[in-house]
């Protein structure tokens, strides 16, 4: 500021006269209460309209007998209770069976992304956060670059990449591996391994796992871990959503003060001490954040399955949301296919929650309970 | 103060929330009337002139060109005016438009998807009015029939044959009268065909290549009145096993195995000196691998005679359509003789009436073996809920030779039996 300061800028300065401003706070509440809502109102009305709404049709087709033929809620459409939800869970055949598979496939598909997607993400995160590399901006865009490509493009990239005489398997063979016929394959990489291990022999399964079924599912089938095509799925889903998350990190990298790393490292804290104790702590809301999105997005797997194996071969790549899609549009079951989403969307919940509760700030936590604690004992003795 | 506002929200959210649902139902998006209709009696009949709108799931050009110029010629001869839209994804489309209250008057409909939308009362059974209608190949007739009506006529029918790559043939020393006639000679002469890098025989995944074995030995899938599997009948199983022999023996082969997308790519691309296709492989080896010389012999007699598979789809019209007659009229248009053998001409598909046949034999004498096989061919399975059945199925035999058959054709019953029961 300079000395000079005109009287106008002076008052604008000054902080509001101390006797009205009750009178406006009470004024300006409600009116800031009613324009907030009516700068919501036009996305609450999409979302309703868009999403709301239509899961609420959805909610009803899965307790349905609807038959794809008119409005779903026209008079001849009946309530069959849980009618659509019993052959997934409790019926044994072929509905259960796909169920079954489809969450086998996307588990072992989960397990896979999310912690490589996950752990890429922050590495290139922190490359690119680096104060001396060169050329950060081109890295950055480069990293970030798959993610803003369409992924039925990209897929389609891959269908080429992958097949039997494609660049993956001719690099492969230049350093003398002979690749597999990728979206053919479909041996779980569990029954490879430990078939090379020579725990079992693939072909002529151990009695003990082929002949015990649960769900539908005999125990060697649920052991199968991903099959070859579901890696080179997962490799490319890795590659791609690396970028958007790696993203979300550096957002997060660039908020931790300078002073914070260089008072650890006046400390005598060593490089990888501070990413340890320093920088993925700050991290943590971040990683929360990029786990939860993680899990929702590759339970909720399609496009990929769609677009290039159509759950094949031999259903490996199968999952809840491609099985619902075949059940509604092929098969015509729509009630099924509902019910299949909404237990997708309960076992989504469930799991986010659980996720929510392990990735928990325990210092946070246990104040917050002492505090509960603290409460509860002055309440009592108040009452006493 | 706070909670009178959070009140206010709660009661604004609720009002939105209830001006919502209503807009949504009052809005045109949904209207019910879709309960009604069926496939019995005269067809509803606007008056004056109509405007049709058709779905079609086109194969390319030639084919959406053919169709629209013939609707045209239609229109021009009615009055009627059609408007014909290619679907990109036609199950989904289709089912759309069902669900949305506002179906397409007349449509492709994929033998696969037929029984859904019978089963469903979608289609309008317009059977009875077309015009001599017991000139459509038997096999075909059945496998559109459903409840004993007629629901929709065939478009046209493919069939599969055994084609053999002519230079591979001369190299193995072979000779026109060599050309099998039978499983074994089938099997010598895929035997002989096999080189270091290329299969005697490349047969596409799943039942609708190695199904024709099935037939050749007197089995189907399905019992005579589809309402039980029957795979476990040796008849089905010693077909399987045939087949699955030779894949061990090496000279046949899997086309998924040869890492190509189906019997025509392995087959144009010299990974195999024959295959099993359809006539749809005229196109594919024309434009793709003009350099192929090549010949089609029908398929290999079995134990129990002749037999091949037919593919097809039909004419379907909706029972919502507000101008069935004008649709059911226009589908006549479409299946006469004339008609369907200008389709042959535009894209390669054969005619489904057997007056025609004659005509487009010695047009195409090349055809000879495709079109003598619709007298005697299999129609696919169109029993309502057998479509999962069948994906089953095949997903178990992706693996042909390495499957547990006897164990593959139990489950198939097991979910047969289910899904027909239902």
């Amino acid at each position: 500021m300079t000395t000079t300061q005109t009287g106008e800028e002076a008052a604008a300065t000054q902080p509001p006269h101390r006797d009205r401003a009750p009178r406006r706070t009470g004024n300006s509440l409600n009116r800031q209460t009613r324009s907030g809502w009516l700068f919501v109102t036009p996305m609450l009305v999409l979302l309703g309209l868009f999403l709301v709404l239509p899961i609420l049709m959805a909610l009803w087709v899965s307790v349905s007998d609807w038959s794809g033929r008119g409005s779903p809620f026209s008079g001849n459409v009946g309530f069959v209770g849980p009618d659509n939800y019993q052959p997934l869970l409790s019926e044994p055949g072929l509905s259960r069976q796909d169920f079954m598979l489809s969450l086998r496939n996307t588990f072992y598909y989960v397990v896979g992304v999310v912690p490589l997607q996950t752990v890429l993400a922050l590495l290139l995160a922190v490359i690119v956060n680096q104060r001396f590399l060169k050329g950060r901006t081109f890295f950055r865009t480069a990293f970030y670059f798959p993610s803003v490509v369409s992924s039925v493009a990209i897929s389609l990239v891959f269908l080429y990449l992958f097949t039997g005489t494609g660049a993956v398997n001719q690099a492969l063979d230049a350093v003398g591996i002979n690749g597999p016929t990728w979206f053919a394959d479909s041996r779980g990489l569990i029954h490879l391994l430990g078939n090379s291990l020579g725990l079992w022999n693939i072909d002529s399964p151990p009695s003990a796992l082929a002949d015990h079924q649960v769900l539908g599912l005999s125990w060697w089938d649920w052991l199968a871990g991903p099959s070859v095509a579901l890696s080179a799925i997962m490799m490319q889903v890795v590659w791609t959503t690396a970028g958007t998350f790696m993203l979300m990190f550096l957002a997060a990298l660039q908020d931790l003060p300078a002073d914070v790393e260089e008072a650890a490292m006046v400390d005598g804290a060593t490089k990888s001490n501070v990413f340890r104790y320093v920088t993925v702590p700050h991290l943590r809301p971040t990683i929360l954040l990029v786990v939860t999105l993680g899990v929702i997005g590759t339970w909720q797997v399609f496009d990929q399955m769609y677009v290039m194996t159509q759950g094949g071969p031999a259903k490996t790549t199968l999952t809840p949301a491609y099985l619902s899609y075949q059940a509604a549009f092929n098969q015509q079951h729509w009630g099924q296919g509902a019910a299949i989403a909404f237990l997708l969307f309960a076992l989504i919940l469930v799991l986010t929650s659980a996720q929510r509760w392990f990735l928990r700030d325990k210092d946070e936590w246990a104040r917050k309970q002492a505090l509960r604690r603290q409460r509860r004992r002055q309440r009592e003795e108040a009452a006493a | 103060m706070r909670t009178r506002a959070t009140r206010k929200s709660l009661l604004l959210a609720t009002a939105l929330a209830g001006g919502l649902a209503l807009t949504a139902c009052g809005g045109g998006g949904f209207d019910s009337s879709g309960g009604s209709g069926g496939g019995d009696g005269e067809g509803s009949s606007a008056d004056g002139p109509v405007t049709l709108n058709m779905l079609i799931a086109s194969s390319g050009d030639a084919e959406t060109q053919a169709v629209q110029d013939a609707v045209k010629k239609w229109g021009d001869e009615s009055g009627n005016t059609v408007k014909v839209t290619v679907a990109s994804d036609m199950n989904q489309e289709l089912a759309q438009g069902f669900a949305g209250g506002n179906p397409p008057d007349v449509f492709y409909l994929d033998a696969s998807q037929f029984a859904n939308y019978a089963s469903n009362g979608s289609l309008y059974a317009y059977g009875d009015q077309v015009d001599n209608v017991d000139d459509f190949y038997e096999s075909l007739r059945s496998t559109f029939t459903f409840d004993d009506q007629l629901q929709c006529v065939p478009k046209d029918v493919s069939t599969i044959a055994l084609e053999i790559n002519t230079d591979s043939w001369k190299k193995a020393g072979l000779t026109d009268a060599d050309i099998p006639t039978d499983w074994d000679s089938l099997a010598s002469v895929a035997e002989k065909l096999t080189t270091g890098d290329q299969v005697g025989l490349a047969i596409g995944p799943g039942i609708d290549r190695a199904g024709a074995f099935v037939v050749e030995n007197g089995g189907w899938w399905l019992n005579e009145d589809n309402t039980e599997g029957a795979a476990e009948d040796p008849s089905v199983l010693d077909a399987l096993q045939y087949v699955q022999d030779n894949l061990t023996k090496g000279s046949f082969a899997m086309s998924s195995d040869l890492d190509t997308g189906w019997g025509g790519e392995a087959f144009g691309t010299g990974k195999a000196a024959m295959t099993i296709e359809g006539n749809w492989i005229k196109g594919a080896m024309t434009s793709d691998y003009p350099d192929v010389k090549y010949t089609v012999a029908p398929m290999p007699e079995g134990p129990a005679g002749k037999g091949t598979l037919l593919f097809t789809q039909c004419w379907g019209v909706a029972a919502q359509s507000k101008a069935q007659s004008q649709a059911v009229d226009l589908v006549n248009f479409l299946t006469t003789d004339e008609q369907q053998l200008a389709f042959s001409d535009a894209f390669g598909v054969m005619p489904s009436r057997q007056s025609a046949a004659g005509d487009y034999e010695s047009k195409y004498p090349e055809d000879k073996a495709f079109i003598e096989g619709a007298d005697y061919g299999h129609g696919p399975i169109t029993a309502p809920g057998m479509d999962q059945v069948i994906a089953d199925l095949n997903s178990k035999l992706e693996d042909f030779k390495g499957a547990d058959l006897a164990s593959v054709v139990k489950s198939f019953d097991t979910n047969a039996d289910a899904a027909l029961g239902q």
